[in-house]
């Protein structure tokens, strides 16, 4: 009840603190008004430790006692500037983060930026308290900080609320600011474990190759690009030419390693989750293999080709899959 | 918080261990040696566990040595309540507190305990020295917080940078120093052993007690006058009179406070000064003779001496002045002048005798009797001596009439004796004698060794009249100093004679003093004065709170200023890119934030072809600066130029 409660009020709290309507849209700087400052449980311990010294100086009329307990609480002051001026300002852009399956941790890899001459220390990111980063960003530099959160479902996973904070110099107060930063990752639904073997013949002997790209028959050379399967390299062909670029060797024909992976050929009874979980272990067995795929969903359908770019597309349809509309 | 519970590292365990020794290191001679050795071998064994890496003590092994601990701290006080046992106990848990270091968050806690300790060690000295270390252990506990929360800078780095935080805290001391309203201690009852040691005259006279006051060179009381310093031989600083004789020592009158105001009429011009007194534990207040006026929360015994309302436990100032020439207790109330006259029932016949032979040849003249017992003493050729023979039962007769070497408290002794024995109210009065001037700040210094011991008689028509024996003896004493009078050779405080060392001695208590009045004496009444000094109607604790928010409001805004000097700096290429894009979005061709410098050239090329050389050098120039592989503060120029004369 009582932590319901708690809860909450933080959740108004950040709400009202974050003053924008998440997602944010980059360079999140955090300005002054957005960083918060408290004392933590040790500045608690401190402040009441300055009262009691300053009792002691007032009872026995000591003199440096005063100076002492004043000394401290100036020391107590400028650390909340200190604290403050670790964390006010940062820039926060998001970076890159790479699609994952269900069940793995999406990377968000964020970029702080910091403008000062002077380095930021010990600045604390996360998105579950229990697992902080610690970061430090350098003087004028920028530093990337990958936070960690569980995929747990397919689709379009935004990034957290993530909290930033920082105790740095004294550990007496804590400055703090949230970010929610429009930043997405895409989450593949999880391949299954176990599936049906791959379709062979069947449907794959409709698909036609129109373009000639298969792999079955050698049919010609061509310049090398980035996405072909290193296997398709033509070796003797270079290594007979001085300084030549790299050749792919082309297939035609293709018939009996060309298949199709289709949503429709898996039986009824199968729930559509389960289909793309199929589909998914399909894809990453016929890709393992070499082979040219071609996807059909309900409402897409993407041309037989092999390639990491192939398989990020099917992955892709498969993880942005809505029941319907596909 | 996950931080708080990360275990303490090697480097931040050398931290706290160095804080430790810096906090409690000065309090080595205030807590038993056992204790002393026991720490060390904490400190050590702490060092050992860091520089092995070995396993941190079990917690049963803690819990039994902590209570080890207490107990002998009882068993040494009787007590754990008071200063001196609090400190040890504080001792005890620091350097307990140093073997089970598991987490950063003990590090506030042991410099939590430092804190403490550098207060304990202020209960005992305040002075310039203690001052200074306190701050050193201050900035060791700060590095060691700084490290606490991030140890992987260089040591000297650690302290720079908290030498900066203390710098930038040291405003806001001055200005709460200053201006934080002061309340006059003690908001409760003090300890009993808050003042055990302090040294000065006791309310009891026996050969011997102001001899060894005069080994002491410590300051008793330090005075400025409004004028000009009086005569040294006029430096009479009257403290406890003492009309009661035992037969062996003198003490005072149980009676006290009697009298509120100053009961005798002045006369003659009086001398005005401000006493600033050490504190010595005990009532009275020492005053020029005769004094004149009372200082704030004080009363005047029966036998004029001027006593506080609370033991003198602080360092005191007040005013007051004096009447070098008052007649006082013309009309004596004849219980004082009995009680004046009391003389044991035996002992000292030769004394008795001669006071018998006075009476017989001068009847009541007491100012006969006076001149009889002076020439008395000029006759017996007395030698004044800082170590005087030992005397049996018949001290008065052994000094007067065989050993003849004595010191002041003999002199009067002696010389009350002989007139009481004779029918002449007299009395001893304790006080100071003399006192240097520092020609650094002009206060005049009485020192301990300034003690002195003098008598009173009371004559009719003239009242009580002052007599000092030992200035019949030896003049020089009372005109010079002590060293003057004592003869080379006999034990004196080392700064009592060294001449040399006098001018230093002069500029350090000049600073000492200087240090007593503004910084330890900076009491409630002081914080008045200064403010109203400066200008403020009525000082109170509202108008002090107001003013000390105002001022430190200030230095938070010059400190958040300098926090915020570096708010974000626009690239310059940037800036003159957006005076640029300005000026074209006016002609409806706007840069969209997406768009790349060339692109956009390319397209507001299309738009405006007029000007298109110019749209493409610019985007150019900027490309280049912002992207380009070694940018130019040349092209910088040259873009700025560019824009400037571009007119779509």
């Amino acid at each position: 009840m009582l932590a319901a409660l708690r809860h909450r009020m933080h959740e108004t709290f950040v709400r009202w603190a974050l003053r924008v309507r998440p997602p944010e849209p980059a360079p999140i700087i955090l300005t002054q008004r957005r960083v918060y400052v408290l004392p933590t449980r040790a500045g608690l311990a401190y402040a009441t430790a300055l009262g009691v010294i300053l009792l002691g100086a007032m009872n026995y009329n000591l003199s440096l006692g005063h100076a002492l307990v004043f000394l401290l609480a100036g020391l107590g002051v400028v650390t909340i500037l200190h604290t403050f001026r670790n964390l006010a300002l940062l820039e926060i852009r998001p970076g890159r983060c790479e699609p994952v399956f269900v069940g793995d941790v999406a990377r968000f890899a964020l970029v702080l930026k910091s403008q000062r001459p002077d380095a930021r220390t010990s600045l604390r990111l996360f998105v579950n308290a229990d697992a902080p980063l610690e970061v430090d960003v350098g003087p004028q530099a920028s530093t990337l900080a990958t936070l960690g959160v569980a995929a747990t479902k397919r689709g379009w996973l935004p990034m957290p609320r993530a909290t930033i904070e920082t105790t740095w110099p004294l550990g007496l107060v804590r400055a703090w600011s949230y970010a929610v930063p429009d930043f997405n990752c895409l989450v593949y639904p999880a391949p299954a474990a176990t599936a049906p073997p791959l379709p062979w013949g069947g449907e794959a002997a409709r698909g036609a190759t129109r373009d000639g790209r298969g792999a079955d028959d050698f049919s010609g050379l061509r310049k090398h690009q980035v996405a072909d399967a290193p296997r398709h390299v033509a070796w003797k062909a270079v290594a007979r030419q001085q300084d030549g670029p790299l050749l792919t060797k082309l297939f035609s024909g293709a018939s009996a390693e060309q298949i199709w992976l289709d949503w429709n050929t898996l039986p009824d009874a199968i729930a559509s989750e389960q289909r793309l979980a199929i589909l998914a272990r399909w894809m990453l067995d016929a890709d393992a293999a070499g082979l040219a795929w071609g996807l059909r969903l309900p409402a897409l359908q993407l041309a037989p080709d092999n390639g990491p770019e192939q398989l990020a597309a099917g992955l892709r349809a498969l993880a942005l899959y809505q029941d319907g509309k596909g | 918080m996950a931080r708080a519970n990360r275990p303490v590292s090697g480097r931040q365990a050398w931290w706290l261990l160095a804080t430790a020794l810096a906090a409690s290191a000065p309090l080595a001679q205030q807590v038993p040696l056992w204790l002393s050795l026991a720490a060390t071998s904490a400190f050590a064994w702490r060092a050992a566990l860091t520089w092995r890496q070995w396993h941190l003590p079990p917690r049963w092994l803690l819990v039994l040595l902590v209570m080890a601990g207490t107990v002998g701290v009882f068993l040494q006080y009787r007590t754990i309540m008071g200063r001196t046992p609090g400190i040890a106990l504080l001792v005890v848990f620091l350097a307990l507190k140093l073997l089970e270091l598991r987490a950063a968050r003990d590090a506030v806690a042991t410099a939590l305990l430092c804190y403490f300790l550098v207060l304990g060690q202020f209960l005992f000295t305040q002075t310039i020295a203690t001052a200074l270390l306190a701050g050193l252990t201050v900035l060791i506990t700060t590095a060691a917080l700084l490290a606490a929360s991030d140890d992987r800078p260089q040591p000297w780095q650690q302290l720079r940078r908290a030498a900066l935080m203390l710098a930038q805290a040291m405003p806001f001391m001055l200005l709460l120093f200053v201006l934080f309203p002061r309340v006059q201690g003690p908001l409760w009852g003090l300890p009993q052993d808050r003042f055990s040691a302090v040294s000065g005259l006791s309310d009891t006279m026996a050969p011997g007690t102001i001899a060894q006051l005069s080994q002491s060179d410590a300051i008793a009381f330090r005075v400025r006058f409004q004028g000009a310093v009086p005569a040294q031989s006029q430096l009479y600083w009257r403290g406890p009179v003492m009309p009661a004789f035992d037969g062996r020592s003198w003490r005072v009158a149980q009676t006290r406070g009697a009298y509120p105001a100053v009961p005798y009429a002045g006369s003659g011009t009086p001398v005005d000064y401000e006493v600033t007194l050490e504190p010595h534990g005990k009532f009275w207040l020492f005053a020029l003779e005769m004094p004149a006026t009372l200082p704030a929360d004080s009363a005047l015994t029966i036998d004029y001496q001027p006593i506080a309302r609370q033991a003198v436990r602080n360092r005191l100032r007040y005013t007051q002045s004096a009447w070098p020439a008052a007649i006082a207790g013309e009309k004596e109330s004849p219980a004082v002048l009995r009680a004046a006259l009391a003389l044991p029932e035996a002992g000292n016949p030769r004394t008795r005798a001669v006071g018998a032979t006075w009476r017989a040849q001068h009847g009541d003249d007491g100012a006969a009797i006076l001149a009889a017992a002076e020439s008395l003493f000029n006759q017996q050729l007395l030698i004044y001596t800082l170590n005087p023979p030992l005397l049996g039962a018949d001290m008065v007769d052994e000094f007067l009439f065989d050993t003849k070497r004595g010191f002041c408290e003999h002199f009067a002794a002696a010389f009350v004796f002989s007139l009481r024995s004779a029918g002449v109210p007299a009395r001893v009065v304790a006080g100071y004698q003399g006192g240097e001037v520092n020609p650094v700040d002009g206060y005049l210094e009485v020192r301990q060794y300034d003690a002195h011991a003098w008598a009173e008689a009371w004559v009719a028509g003239r009242g009580w009249v002052r007599i000092d024996p030992t200035a019949i003896s030896a003049p020089s004493r009372i005109n010079s100093n002590l060293a003057a009078a004592i003869p080379a050779g006999e034990g004196l405080p080392f700064l009592a004679r060294a001449a040399w060392l006098k001018d230093l001695r002069y500029r350090l208590d000049a600073v000492t003093n200087g240090w007593n009045q503004w910084v330890l004496g900076y009491n409630p009444q002081r914080q008045r004065d200064l403010l109203a000094s400066l200008g403020m109607s009525a000082p109170d604790w509202r108008s002090m709170t107001a003013m000390l928010s105002v001022l430190c409001g200030a230095v938070m805004l010059g400190l958040t200023a300098w926090i915020l000097r570096n708010r974000l700096r626009v690239d310059p290429a940037l800036a003159a890119w957006r005076r640029f894009t300005r000026r074209l979005a006016k002609r409806g061709i706007a840069w969209q934030s997406w768009e790349g410098p060339l692109a956009f050239a390319e397209r507001a090329a299309a738009q405006a072809p007029l000007h298109a050389a110019g749209i493409r050098e610019i985007a150019m120039l900027y490309a280049g600066l912002r992207y380009g592989p070694a940018p130019q503060g040349s092209d910088l120029e040259r873009l700025r130029r560019r824009i400037a004369a571009f007119k779509p």
